[in-house]
């Protein structure tokens, strides 16, 4: 008998099962795959690591800083910072046609472009800075305002609405065209406000900490353990039964699965199926015969949009929509120069994808369809940055078919639901969410997401 | 347990939720809230307190957390509490 299942070995799930573990609740993590991770993995391929998932963590703040979600989770954790071997992003850039924006970890960067390229929009943008909430008082009000409307109150210009808007919607945006307000505050803190750093070894520096971390406080982690359904009795949750037929009791279930899959798990298909997230990526990853600084690209992340116009949306007419894009160098933060630089060269450009194509595909379609597009992801990149193309030595690509493998959410929706659970709290009794349809994305939100639902539904007694 | 062991207690928590309030901890001042003079959030509190169930496997219930104010209030709410705990 466990104190708590977790369904979920991902950040979230891992961030979730410390805390309790840590606090001598028996948990067991539950993982439908052999390897961890979720959505924030990796793999090794022709001799070579790659990471999926994490471009950046986000919510970078410099050593010794006590406020603003990473010092509080890693605190909450009992992780000391330099375990994360965490090095700062050298600039980014927001590129589009005739206007480009620079920012780097210090957010004078971005005041001072902005004087440059929008002198009369200053003013405006230092209001928005100075009427942003904090993270701590967001509540429902500002999650049912349109993130655009606030905005435009502040910044008049349609252009510079959309550059600002462009890499806090490929970050963390589950909703089309618009996101609500509290998710534009969180990402317009963690990018603009604090900043971008990546640990020297990637996403699985992270994994392997927490995972060691869970077990050596007595946590279980059950790999290939996924759930076929939860367990109810009168209305309460209380237990699991794996896909291997498998049952486990617990008073406690906290799931990383998604809303809709998790109501789903339960026998409950959730009515709301209009939640469902859809937008899906795919991502190609190119390794080079050269550091990308020595063909002249020294930036760590572009976000790059061809018109004047961003359109986040669900690509409808073809399988991907690459008038938009984020182009991530990993050799391009600040590392640590006792542990030198990366072994290879890396280019990863991402670009909006359209789930049901992708996963209609019979295999010979489908591994054609991935050449065809990554050569067109590359074309429509190098036109913000120096043509690598011909120093690629390698390449791979994940799809929305690998991210829903590795996510299960529905649609291949990275950022999962369109509406948040934002308490956590699922219509059945002792079942909670954790996660990314909790309400927080990216790395450091996974485990604030873990760390909160874990608080307030397996440590109160 | 002693005030003063009761003290250290705290003292000893306080540094395991932020390993940088160390230096901080060598010169507090007991009668004035920690909230300040440690920069402690409400997470921080709720650490407190599960620190203090997992050690000494007390509880504290919700509504007393405003306890927890100072050094001196805190210690002295534990004491009733604490006052039987042998030191191992």
């Amino acid at each position: 008998m466990h104190d708590a299942i977790i369904i979920g070995a991902g950040m979230s799930g891992l961030a979730a099962g410390i805390r309790a573990a840590y606090f001598e609740k028996r948990v067991c993590i539950l993982e439908r795959h052999y390897t961890i991770g979720g959505l924030n993995s990796f793999y090794r391929l022709r001799g070579r690591d790659y990471d999926v998932g994490l471009h950046a963590v986000t919510n970078f703040t410099p050593p010794g800083s006590r406020h603003g979600p990473l010092a509080r989770s890693l605190r909450q954790l009992r992780f000391d910072r330099d375990e994360f071997q965490l090095a700062p992003q050298l600039t980014s850039r927001i590129a589009f046609p005739d206007h480009s924006l620079s920012f780097s970890n210090d957010p004078g960067m971005l005041e001072s472009q902005l004087s440059e390229h929008f002198p009369g929009q200053s003013d405006g943008f230092a209001h928005l800075v100075r009427e942003l909430p904090d993270y701590d008082d967001l509540d429902e009000t500002h999650y049912a305002r349109s993130a655009r409307q606030v905005v435009e109150s502040y910044i008049t210009d349609p252009l510079l609405r959309e550059m600002l808007f462009c890499p806090l919607m490929w970050y963390g945006n589950a909703r089309q065209d618009d996101m609500d307000y509290a998710q534009f505050v969180i990402m317009f803190r963690s990018i603009f406000l604090e900043g971008f750093a990546r640990p020297h070894e990637g996403v699985r520096l992270i994994l392997r900490k927490l995972v060691r971390r869970f077990k050596k406080l007595g946590g279980e982690l059950m790999l290939r353990s996924g759930v076929k359904k939860i367990e109810l009795d009168e209305g309460r949750a209380v237990g699991v039964e794996l896909e291997d037929g498998r049952q486990l009791a617990s008073p406690r279930i906290l799931s990383s699965a998604g809303w809709v899959e998790t109501m789903r798990l339960c026998g409950q298909p959730a009515a709301d199926q209009d939640r469902t997230g859809q937008l899906s990526f795919v991502e190609t990853i190119s390794t080079l015969d050269q550091m990308p600084a020595e063909l002249g690209h020294g930036e760590t992340i572009v976000f790059f949009n061809d018109s004047t116009q961003f359109h986040w949306r669900r690509p409808q007419e073809e399988l991907c929509d690459l008038r938009t894009g984020v182009i991530c160098t990993p050799n391009n933060f600040d590392y640590d120069p006792s542990l030198g630089g990366l072994p290879d060269g890396v280019m990863r450009v991402t670009a909006l994808a359209d789930h049901a194509g992708w996963t209609g595909l019979d295999e010979e379609a489908y591994a054609e369809a991935k050449q065809d597009w990554s050569a067109r992801s590359l074309a429509s990149a190098v036109r913000f940055v120096p043509d690598y193309r011909p120093h690629v030595i390698d390449t791979d690509m994940f799809t929305p078919r690998t991210i829903e493998h590795f996510t299960s959410h529905i649609n291949g929706a990275v950022y999962g639901a369109t509406t948040k659970c934002i308490d956590g709290k699922t219509p059945v009794e002792n079942l909670f969410l954790c996660g990314t349809d909790q309400g927080f994305v990216g790395i450091i939100g996974s485990i604030v997401s873990g760390v909160s639902m874990a608080n307030h539904h397996l440590l109160r007694d | 347990m002693t005030p003063e062991s009761i003290r250290q207690v705290v003292v000893d928590i306080l540094a395991v939720i932020n390993p940088d309030n160390k230096d901080r901890l060598a010169n507090i001042d007991d009668e004035q809230p920690f909230r300040e003079q440690l920069d402690l959030d409400s997470m921080d509190f709720l650490d407190i307190v599960l620190e203090l169930r997992k050690r000494f496997r007390i509880q504290v219930p919700d509504d007393d957390y405003g306890e927890l104010v100072t050094m001196a209030s805190t210690v002295a709410y534990q004491q009733p509490l604490m006052q039987d705990i042998q030191v191992g």
